[in-house]
């Protein structure tokens, strides 16, 4: 709230006047290596692309394009069934993440007092604490045996990416809160006020003045969270199964990308042979696909935040 | 009077803003209102019945043998007393697994990665905060950047860290890998959070210094990092929280089995991770295993929550409001 009433004041001793009279060679060093620093956070993302890359090229160079493309589930190389696996298990975590976190983000911003948000916040937070192999234990001895087909009695397998998506949809409920809290509470307090003097209550006003308002944050935290949803791993890998399958049946079992990733890597096959290199094309794909996520939800916020 | 006036508008926010009572008393508000505690509390009864779960199928396991002993290392004395209360003989040659080399190699990998991280993170956060200006080409690529790495799956910065342990031409599986992997994967945490920090430092402390004749980097070092310290410890440790649970980069890195103690140094030696083995130990066939790696988890889970409080009480206790 405060930082919409006055304007935050510049922070960083860097707008300040300086005013050295002899220039300090130590100070130069310094500041060389803290530019350095900072300059090795883009050094991570090239060396990223590159360590992804070189592989991912020698793959398509002994495979080709076609048989990666492919929904053919026969072709060992098909990324389809991959994609499918994926698209299942983020679409069912976001069936749980996004309205359970924008609820949470509601009733912190819109209701909470000062100090119960200061406990509430924290038990929020908590889920995003626990490692994902604990969650995919969960989602295999708990939420799929007991959960899904003792309490509920579905028809399901062992592995499916209905109990791991769920579960990946409770790891990230925090992504989402936590952002579209924020996208909430930048919301103008006159516009609340505004609509309380029109009469209408405190639902009302969260539901059709706030949550319109802050729409566009809340967009950037559904995509973050699809981004988080979509690079998990060892859930999916413990939880979803290991059949490549086109089918739309989230009772089955189904392969994710992430879930090969990882199984390749933790088997036996050489690191020379095509089905290594086949996990980095995998790993390609879904370096694209974060990033491009990523990208949209921070042009989104970008473009929106300026609205007040 | 424009103070008290002041005070009485920043006293406003969303939740003491006045509204009539009774309209927020009907029968779909108190629905909605509902509907959100649920969902604020889900999470917490989530994870109330994962603890519960795991701690009952572990209970039999919360002995010392989970920290002194390797996986499915062999006691005759275990052995005999569980073949005593008429066990399944396969189960016998893995009565007493433990995870040691586990816990060990966490502690290890945890130590180097903060050794790593902590000094390029707070270094590159100090530049970004404190010397390059804000509307410069070279920030803002580093910010858009930033945010990104935050969000690149943890099983690429394994991949990453796993290619330039090849390029080096280094032994797969061994400590240092490891610890490149998860230093990069919370780099962005602790820059960011050490942001933060230093944002929270008051100019009139930088202007003060800078006014007696300090240099910038004077003024960084002697006066806004040390005000800034509890901030950058609570941050790095919830980094450092979040790489102790992470095991899919590590598999990337070529981590696993191993059962045996790490020799010196400990940095070369490959290691063995805590989450990796109890994910190894949730996947056997053998119900004892898995008890143990339900007792693991319950272990790890209090490391992790150990971890939270501590940043929690540094935060609380040191953190000094201007």
């Amino acid at each position: 709230m405060t930082a919409l009433t006055q304007p935050s004041p510049p922070s960083g001793a860097g707008s300040a006047p300086v005013l050295t009279a002899r220039p300090r060679r130590g100070e130069a060093v310094i500041k060389a290596a803290l530019v350095t620093a900072a300059g090795a956070s883009v050094l991570v993302t090239a060396g990223i692309l590159f360590a992804v890359l070189e592989p991912a090229i020698e793959f398509f160079r002994r495979v080709p394009a076609g048989e990666f493309f492919t929904a053919d589930t026969d072709s060992s190389y098909a990324v389809f069934p991959l994609i499918m696996g994926t698209g299942m298990t983020t679409v069912i975590a976001l069936m749980v993440a996004v309205p359970i976190g924008l609820g949470a983000a509601m009733y912190l911003s819109e209701y909470a007092s000062k100090r119960a948000r200061k406990w509430l916040k924290p038990t929020v937070e908590l889920l995003a604490g626990v490692p994902s192999v604990v969650y995919g234990f969960f989602a295999v001895f708990f939420v799929i045996p007991v959960v899904l087909q003792d309490w509920l009695g579905l028809e399901i397998s062992a592995y499916n990416p209905l109990g791991g998506g769920l579960v990946l949809g409770v790891m990230i409920i925090p992504t989402v809160a936590s952002l579209s809290e924020d996208a909430l509470s930048a919301v103008p307090l006159a516009l609340r006020q505004g609509s309380l003097a029109m009469g209408a209550n405190r639902m009302q006003t969260t539901l059709r003045v706030v949550f319109p308002a802050a729409l566009s944050g809340i967009a950037a935290a559904v995509v973050l969270g699809v981004s988080r949803a979509v690079g998990e791993t060892m859930i999916v890998l413990m939880a979803c199964g290991s059949i490549k399958n086109t089918s739309l049946d989230p009772g089955e079992g189904h392969e994710t990308m992430t879930g090969t990733i990882a199984r390749t890597a933790l088997g036996e096959s050489p690191v020379e042979s095509t089905e290594y290199k086949y996990l980095f094309a995998v790993a390609l794909l879904l370096f694209v696909i974060t990033f491009v996520m990523n990208m949209i939800s921070i042009a989104i916020v970008r473009r929106f935040r300026q609205a007040y | 009077m424009s103070t008290a006036a002041a005070a009485t508008a920043s006293a406003v926010t969303t939740s003491t803003l006045a509204t009539g009572k009774s309209q927020d008393r009907n029968l779909t508000s108190l629905v909605f209102l509902g509907a959100l505690w649920f969902s604020l509390f889900f999470g917490v009864v989530v994870l109330f019945a994962l603890i519960v779960d795991t701690a009952i199928s572990g209970a039999d396991r919360f002995d010392k043998e989970l920290f002194t002993q390797y996986t499915q290392s062999f006691d005759p004395e275990r052995a005999e007393a569980l073949a005593a209360t008429g066990r399944d003989p396969k189960d016998l040659s893995a009565a007493y697994t433990g995870f040691k080399s586990g816990i060990v190699g966490s502690v290890i990998l945890m130590i180097t990665t903060a050794l790593m991280a902590i000094p390029l993170g707070v270094a590159a956060a100090v530049y970004l905060e404190e010397f390059s200006s804000k509307t410069s080409r070279f920030s803002r690529i580093v910010e858009v950047n930033l945010q990104n790495l935050a969000a690149v799956p943890a099983v690429i910065y394994g991949m990453l860290a796993a290619s330039l342990m090849a390029a080096v031409g280094a032994e797969r599986g061994i400590a240092i890998g490891g610890a490149v992997a998860l230093s990069l994967l919370i780099l962005p945490v602790v820059i960011i959070t050490t942001r933060e920090a230093l944002r929270s430092v008051p100019d009139e402390i930088r202007q003060g210094s800078l006014a007696l004749g300090a240099t910038v980097w004077q003024t960084t070092w002697r006066q806004t990092l040390p005000s800034a310290v509890p901030g950058i410890a609570t941050g790095t440790i919830l980094g450092l929280s979040r790489a102790i649970g992470e095991a899919a980069p590590l598999v990337m890195i070529g981590f696993g089995a191993i059962n045996f103690a790490p020799e010196l140094p400990y940095i070369t030696s490959k290691i063995e991770a805590f989450p990796l083995e109890i994910y190894d130990a949730a996947q056997s066939s053998r119900e004892i295993v898995r008890q143990a790696a339900s007792a693991g988890i319950i272990v790890l889970l209090a490391m992790i929550l150990g971890m939270n409080a501590l940043a929690i009480i540094i935060r609380n206790k040191f953190q000094r409001s201007w």
